[in-house]
């Protein structure tokens, strides 16, 4: 286990501690103290190495992640795992705006409840939160899972394109062109295996698919005086 | 961006390091905010006295007869205590009208906050370097509210700097940026409430004032600035017993607070809050968007 005062050191020197990383390490346990709500903690890992980090987080924390597996224990500020390529992030807290954004792999857990836009644009990322979510979640989303344990905000799935999003509890109110969506046998097979990965005991019976209704793929003159 | 951060003390004991714990918070929002900073602090209850905090870019020509031209003007004694380009004027509350009528005959002289508890701060500069001028670690209080501005919608200047104050022991900061504050602002002329600066915070502080005026509570102001006030915005507003805290309904400008039996904390982000006593074991959370919340002593 190597362990980083992070206060101490510097974030430059952590991440380039962490960069350094090579497929075949085995420095895989890493431990990051005095996190201090600091910002870009372990951004753009690219080995399968193991990072906890003691104490909240700040802006970007994981960021462009490949491979490796975070840990926060504490909550997470804006835009944590945005650009996810691969690996997991997990957050024990809660997680500020934008988690997950444009993520196009991977998996992000977050234990509480995640802010607005969660999983905006994402583009194959999977997202579990066993909380609730905020307004504008999944804003264009296009694909990948986005998986709620709680309730959702307002403007649900606005604008997405072939992102799944289930929710358990209740919506407030869904986005442009997003619908409710007829649960299947393979989507309670993904669900089951995506709680199963996130700690979840959630029954995926419970939960309700929504997806894009696709009315906006394709210009309609009929609504052109909404333009 | 602007950085913005509040501690409402709970705790009478915590009252004399109010100042010193806001200094270490409001330097920690430096790169959010580095052309200026400001402070409004709350402090002691003198009953029948009010203050007035006034500034001058020649304070030290205009200041050291300032207390006593006005006692002549009035007829009545004022006390001046200098920190800096900055002066606590104290006085008779019946005779807070005179003295600002005074005041604003005077050129070079600028009032900056008027109450019985509250006090304002602000100039241009490095948050630290703001801080230290008006040694703001030494004050004590029961709440106060700090900014670090980046300016976006108008220039660096110390009236362009936040805390603004909004009426009697109100103060207001902000950040985010208005975008109907000109129409605004010609409305509000309009309706006899003038601003002095281009500044967009400056016309909500001025919007809040006018609601007031009309008969609204602070809260029955903040609900209605949801719907008048278009733009992002994250205000904390200060209030001779509380403050409060309300975030635009899209809520992309940060806001984080933690809650203890000690006290009530706000901050831009958590890195603000991280060195308060007893924050691993506080209650944080992100206020949600276009909610009023209020704490009140």
């Amino acid at each position: 286990m190597q362990t980083f005062d992070l206060e101490e050191n510097g974030l430059r020197a952590l991440n380039e501690a962490l960069h350094a990383q090579a497929d075949d390490t085995n420095q895989t346990a890493w431990e990051i103290v005095n996190a201090k709500g600091s910002h870009a903690i372990a951004v753009g890992l690219d080995a399968p190495i193991e990072v906890t980090v003691k104490g909240s987080t700040g802006y970007y924390c994981a960021g462009m992640n490949k491979q490796a597996t975070v840990n926060i224990h504490g909550s997470a500020g804006p835009g944590v795992a945005e650009n996810m390529m691969s690996g997991k992030v997990v957050i024990e807290g809660d997680a500020s705006q934008y988690a997950g954004a444009t993520g196009h792999g991977g998996l992000l857990v977050i234990k509480g409840n995640a802010a607005s836009r969660c999983g905006i644009s994402m583009k194959g990322i999977n997202i579990v939160v066993h909380g609730n979510i905020g307004h504008m979640s999944a804003f264009m989303a296009q694909s990948g899972n986005l998986v709620v344990c709680g309730d959702a905000g307002d403007a649900l799935g606005d604008s997405c394109y072939e992102a799944r999003l289930f929710v358990r509890g209740e919506v407030k109110s869904l986005g442009a062109d997003c619908e409710k969506k007829e649960m299947r046998p393979e989507h309670i097979e993904i669900l089951k295996d995506l709680l199963e990965q996130a700690g979840s005991d959630a029954k995926p019976e419970e939960f309700t698919r929504y997806g894009s209704a696709r009315n906006l793929y394709n210009f309609d003159v009929d609504n052109s005086g909404a333009y | 961006m602007c950085g913005i951060v509040g501690l409402f003390l709970k705790d009478k004991s915590l009252e004399p390091q109010l100042g010193d714990m806001l200094t270490d918070m409001l330097i920690t929002m430096t790169d959010r905010g580095p052309d200026s900073a400001g402070i409004a602090i709350y402090g002691d209850d003198e009953s029948g006295t009010s203050k007035l905090t006034v500034q001058s870019d020649e304070a030290d020509t205009l200041f050291p007869h300032l207390a006593e031209t006005l006692t002549i003007e009035i007829g009545a004694p004022v006390s001046l205590s200098r920190k800096d380009t900055h002066a606590v004027l104290t006085i008779a509350s019946d005779k807070v009208a005179d003295v600002r009528k005074a005041l604003k005959k005077m050129d070079g002289v600028r009032l900056m906050s008027r109450g019985d508890t509250l006090e304002i701060y602000k100039e241009v500069g490095l948050p630290k370097d703001v801080a230290a001028r008006f040694e703001v670690s030494k004050m004590s209080g029961s709440h106060g509210i700090g900014h670090t501005r980046m300016a976006t919608e108008s220039a660096v200047t110390t009236m362009g700097a936040h805390p603004f104050n909004t009426g009697d022991d109100q103060c207001l900061v902000h950040n985010g940026s208005l975008s109907n504050h000109n129409s605004l602002r010609r409305k509000l002329a309009r309706e006899g409430v003038y601003t002095e600066t281009q500044n967009d915070t400056e016309v909500a502080a001025a919007y809040l004032t006018w609601r007031m005026q009309e008969g609204d509570t602070l809260g029955e102001a903040l609900e209605s600035s949801l719907d008048d006030l278009d733009g992002f915005f994250t205000f904390v507003v200060g209030t001779k017993d509380g403050f409060g805290v309300v975030r635009d309904p899209i809520a992309c400008k940060p806001a984080v607070m933690a809650e203890t039996d000690q006290y009530v904390a706000f901050g831009s982000e958590y890195r603000a809050l991280v060195n308060l006593p007893g924050i691993e074991d506080a209650r944080v959370w992100e206020p949600e968007p276009a909610t009023v919340y209020f704490w009140n002593h």
